[in-house]
């Protein structure tokens, strides 16, 4: 038998169902590709919220700003093909905050690591210690595992199915 | 929470379908062709044989997971990490309401072992509880040839991310993980990895669809990325969750493709809340205040993301957290 699988994309994604004798805001559902549609390019929008963690959803599309973590994050590709770009932090550059990605003024001065280019399905680390850009030459969506930080974009009541409410 | 000391014992073998009966504490676990059957002072109970294998492997394997276990809605277990109940009736309105509800706590060292030992012995060649129904042999009928394979297998925990060096590896067809049938539609390439000069294994990146789409398990999250005490995991899921999950804790999932129905009820007493149907891109909460279980139609990709942090049970079960996660009033 052939198996056809189902994959999303920001031009193609059917949203699911969610049908509960219950608060539906308890549980925050949404769609990754809804929220990258809606959002600016590069806005780093929460879908997921553990305590201090997050998942960000992000529509990278041409050429973001610098980030930079105290901590790993990792990014999953899940629409287009994006390049990630990697700086060298001197110790002294690497951020001191809490926790989550911060935006940097400018590239910063340190040695140029390389470049990863990732598509669908493609997890890719964003180490402690570097510095990151996203460059996409058409409109692509990756989910962010990181912590809440400055960046973080949270517009709960507008990207979650509400109570009282069915998705389709 | 007195811990009974308890360890595993044979108490018997049936002749006719040579399988044994165990007891561990004042539990007992007997099996025919067709059915488990667990007795407790109180009262017992019998489940399918196939779902009863299907939710103890997997128990084992996750280590007791987070959270309660439930076998079905009256036999399961519960971790306390380090500690582990193994309830009967004591999330069931009626067994509770009858008397005959029951729960004992041991190590979970010594459940581990019960439970492997049980599983050894009703588990036959040609099944595994741990593949889709597609995928194996039946548990049913008369004790076979004992598997000699790992039960357990596949539950890989990586300590940073996947396919680093010196850390846990993303499955290769070389190492005997070809792509699963229900994936073969799907063109799996590589990230392009370019380093400059001195930076050499410093930048890293896997195809995580291709690592799923190679499991031979199904159920079985396993950890591909870890930012401090926040866990993503990785599973592709068939048929149905052999167990339904009360999580501790709020958790989250990603739906990667295709599709998953989620039954949701309350968790201490299982009365029905309804229904999520997750599709490819969804992304869902699943607060510490239910038990869910899910239906996989199509194998598909979830993605599960849990919060790590040691002790937090107790923070959500004192009541000092929200049993849902986000506030949206911020």
């Amino acid at each position: 038998m052939a198996y056809k699988t189902r994959v999303g994309s920001l031009d193609n994604y059917e949203k699911g169902v969610i049908e509960l004798d219950d608060d539906l805001r308890k549980y925050a559902f949404s769609n990754i590709f809804e929220v990258a549609g809606a959002a600016q390019p590069f806005e780093r929008v929460a879908v997921v919220q553990n305590l201090e963690y997050t998942a960000e959803v992000v529509r990278s599309e041409g050429e973001s700003g610098w980030y930079a973590a105290p901590h790993d994050e990792f990014a999953i590709v899940m629409d287009g093909e994006i390049t990630f770009h990697f700086v060298k932090l001197e110790d002294g550059q690497v951020p001191s905050h809490d926790g989550g990605a911060i935006k940097l003024g400018a590239k910063p001065n340190g040695p140029n690591m390389g470049r990863v280019t990732a598509r669908r399905g493609h997890q890719v680390l964003l180490p402690k210690g570097a510095a990151y850009q996203l460059v996409s030459g058409a409109p692509a969506v990756a989910v962010l595992q990181t912590v809440e930080g400055p960046e973080t974009v949270k517009r709960w009541s507008e990207i979650c199915v509400m109570g009282g409410e069915k998705v389709q | 929470m007195s811990v009974t000391e308890a360890k595993v014992e044979k108490i018997g073998t049936d002749e006719a379908t040579g399988y044994s009966s165990y007891r561990f504490g004042s539990f007992t676990f007997s099996r025919d062709e067709y059915f488990a059957h667990v007795a407790w002072p109180k009262g017992s109970h019998i489940i399918e044989v196939d779902r009863f294998l299907r939710a103890m492997v997997r128990d084992i394997g996750w280590g007791f997971f987070y959270g309660w276990i439930f076998f079905d809605d009256v036999f399961g277990t519960t971790n306390h990490y380090g500690t582990v109940d193994i309830f009967a009736g004591a999330y069931d309105r009626g067994c509770k309401e009858a008397g005959i509800d029951f729960l004992e706590t041991y190590s979970a060292e010594a459940v581990s072992e019960a439970f492997e030992t049980i599983s050894k012995d009703w588990i036959s060649e040609g099944y595994d509880p741990l593949n889709a129904p597609l995928e194996t042999g039946s548990p049913i009928g008369p004790k076979g040839k004992e598997r000699t394979d790992p039960l357990l297998r596949s539950f890989i925990a990586a300590d940073r991310m996947l396919g680093l060096p010196g850390d846990k590896s993303v499955r290769t067809e070389a190492d005997g993980f070809g792509i699963n049938r229900a994936f073969a539609d799907l063109e799996f390439d590589q990230p392009e990895i370019e380093c400059e000069p001195g930076f050499e294994g410093q930048l890293h990146a896997i195809n995580l669809f291709d690592h799923i789409a190679r499991s031979d398990i199904t159920w079985n999250p396993s950890i591909s990325a870890i930012t401090r005490a926040n866990i993503c995991c990785v599973t592709s899921e068939e048929h149905m969750l052999p167990v339904i999950h009360g999580n501790d804790r709020n958790e989250w999932f990603i739906q990667l493709t295709d599709e998953i129905h989620w039954n949701i009820a309350d968790k201490n007493s299982g009365a029905p809340r309804g229904r999520i149907v997750m599709k490819a891109g969804d992304v869902c909460a699943m607060p510490a205040d239910i038990r869910h279980q899910g239906f996989a139609p199509k194998r598909s990709m979830l993605m599960v993301m849990e919060n790590g942090t040691p002790g937090l049970e107790q923070r959500y079960a004192s009541g000092e957290l929200k049993p849902y996660p986000v506030d949206f009033e911020s």
